[in-house]
């Protein structure tokens, strides 16, 4: 299946039966998809008339208690970014999927994992994070896309999935997760769901404003345990060939993990041993891992490899800690670097 | 012998932080006056706008979102699209819908959602301090337009209900004003009517009011009433700018 065709239905899969959004390459195909698949599962599709009108499209049905997602690339995600700040503030659980594609400005509708900063630290204003997921394989969308709506509703805070433009692209087998429980959450505690639905007095109240200097902290403190927590309990990596005595550790995640594994495969033909950590969560990044990668005795130097020029790398550098040198390999035109390119660069070393 | 004028059930006993003379607190009373009379407190959602009613939902005892500077319109589209049962109004401001939201209520409004907006025009930005807004009157200051509007220069105020009804799409758009007794019935008749429209589940309806803000236009309540009459009326007329079939 194509990758954003399965993003699509993995929603679906996973319960959520209300998608809204606007056209942008490259994944316009998952609103073609729904379009058509959404009416036939009895469900929402609705396109906005801009992203910024979408985010809030999903603001204001995540806030009446239902599960909902938006997919996007970069320009429409910065227009996104709006709303996504107001969700966060209000504490309710949505999927954004981003298929990148490069930038700054139009870019290019080229793969590119150029919104690195802008997920994990940068979206929209205010003191609030994203939990960020970076899938390498159609297969893995999809399955990360079922788990973002448990996990969105777990944090009541917007969930979103990274993905390079190849992701969306690229055609694969999947396999979608039988037995995928599609209960929701306990929304009547605080969904704008109607007094009568939840048959109850109190009503409820969605909003991000708190005037009060001593609320507002509070308030940020509630958000700041919740980014603690999912520190606690949500990251998520892979090793590979970390067993071995290896001189050089990659961190790289997405598309771009795939093409550092078959560099690591060539190298270690060659007698060469490269260890890798892929992030699968970017947020909460898995700082302690790479950190203990790093410190094995046996290497010696630390390369964040990338589709973009230098973001993740700043993350890689924090959680090195200064204990080895970290360098940066990366291309941000739309061409995924090659095996051959990571290889010359691993040798420069 | 039962009171005769009583506190709507739809509202809350909390005082509000309008000004003196202020007309947010008239249309508040009669959103909820309506609600009750529907019957449909337990199955509305209203959405207030950034602007001097963001705190509207301090004043309802229903369920309330908030939304962002102008996107109270997308928000309600959510919603229904989701929830089609439930009853969902915005409540928006002149700089709110006609400025910074314009591109939100136009689609809205054209795609037919099945919700209500009461659009509160009083001519200025009232929360931030008085600035000049899309429906500023010609030659009126403003903390943003101290020698009067200059059509020349910014253009014409924009007449919204007129706006919204040159759409193609059937719809229910009134102007009304609660500048006097005599006006405020019609516009209660006009919100119930609003309210009926989206609960038959026949069309999106916009109710826009013709409101004061004493504070913003330097002048006493009555004063305000006055030259809202005699400057605003005559070119945000009320009237029934589109009925559905
Ligand atoms: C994105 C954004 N831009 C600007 C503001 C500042 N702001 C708050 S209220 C307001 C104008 C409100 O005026 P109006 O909608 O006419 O409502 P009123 O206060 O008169 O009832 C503005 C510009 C904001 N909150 N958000
Ligand atoms: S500033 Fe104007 S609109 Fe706002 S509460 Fe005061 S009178 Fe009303």
């Amino acid at each position: 299946m194509k990758g954003n065709e399965a993003i699509g239905e993995a929603a679906i899969r996973a319960g959520c039966l209300n998608y809204f959004a606007y056209p942008i390459t490259p994944q316009s195909e998952v609103a073609e998809y729904l379009s058509k698949r959404m009416p036939e599962a009895g469900g929402v599709f609705l396109q906005g008339e801009s992203e910024v009108a979408v985010s809030y499209m999903i603001f204001g049905a995540a806030a009446a208690g239902a599960r909902v997602f938006t997919t996007s690339s970069s320009p429409g995600i910065s227009l996104m970014s709006e709303g996504i700040s107001y969700i966060a503030g209000a504490q309710c659980p949505a999927v954004f999927v981003n298929i990148m594609r490069g930038g700054p400005g139009l870019g290019g509708i080229l793969p590119s994992q150029a919104d690195y900063l802008q997920a994990t630290k940068g979206i929209g204003h205010g003191d609030f994070r994203l939990l960020v997921m970076a899938p390498a394989s159609v297969q893995e969308a999809v399955e990360m896309v079922m788990e973002a709506f448990p996990l969105a509703e777990k944090y009541r805070n917007p969930v979103m999935i990274l993905g390079d433009g190849l992701i969306g692209q690229m055609m694969e087998p999947v396999e979608f997760p039988e037995n995928f429980s599609v209960e929701p959450s306990n929304k009547d505690e605080w969904a704008t769901n109607g007094m009568d639905t939840r048959k109850s007095d109190q009503r409820n109240l969605v909003k991000s404003l708190f005037l009060d200097p001593e609320m507002l902290n509070s308030h940020n403190n509630v958000l700041r345990e919740k980014y603690e927590r999912m520190k606690r309990e949500e990251i998520r990596f892979e090793n590979y060939n970390t067993d071995s005595d290896y001189n050089v550790l990659l961190v790289s995640y997405g598309t771009m993990s795939r093409v550092c594994r078959t560099a690591i495969d060539q190298l270690k033909s060659e007698g060469f041993e490269v260890g890798m950590i892929r992030p699968l969560t970017l947020y909460p990044f898995p700082e302690k891992a790479v950190e203990d990668a790093a410190s094995k005795e046996s290497c010696t130097s630390v390369a964040s490899i990338e589709m973009s020029m230098g973001q993740m790398v700043e993350d890689v550098e924090r959680s090195v800690r200064g204990k080895k040198p970290v360098q940066w390999f990366g291309k941000c035109g739309g061409e995924v670097p090659t095996p051959e390119e990571v290889i010359e660069f691993i040798k420069s070393l | 012998m039962g009171k005769t004028f009583q506190k709507p059930e739809a509202l809350t006993d909390q005082i509000t932080h309008y000004c003196p003379g202020c007309t947010h607190g008239i249309i508040h009373r009669l959103i909820a006056e309506v609600i009750d009379e529907l019957g449909i407190r337990g199955r509305t959602v209203g959405i207030a706008p950034v602007g001097c009613a963001v705190l509207a939902y301090n004043y309802f005892s229903f369920d309330f979102q908030e939304a962002a500077h102008g996107r109270a319109p997308a928000m309600a589209t959510g919603i229904k699209r989701v929830r089609p049962d439930l009853m969902v109004f915005t409540y928006q401001g002149d700089g709110d819908l006609a400025s910074i939201g314009m591109g939100e209520i136009i689609h809205a409004a054209n795609r037919g959602e099945k919700f209500t907006t009461i659009f509160v025009n009083n001519a200025v930005y009232g929360m931030t301090g008085g600035q000049m807004a899309p429906t500023t009157m010609p030659e009126q200051r403003t903390t943003t337009s101290p020698f009067g509007r200059d059509v020349e220069d910014v253009g014409m105020p924009i007449k919204v209900a007129e706006l919204i009804a040159a759409l193609q799409t059937p719809a229910y758009v009134v102007r009304r004003t609660v500048l006097k007794p005599k006006y405020i019935n019609k516009a209660k008749k006009a919100i119930k009517q609003a309210f009926t429209y989206q609960l038959e589940g026949k069309c999106f309806s916009f109710v826009e009011i013709v409101s004061t803000c004493p504070t913003n236009w330097g002048l006493t309540p009555l004063e305000s009433i006055k030259w809202a009459e005699e400057k605003m009326l005559p070119y945000y007329e009320p009237g029934d700018y589109k009925i559905p079939d």
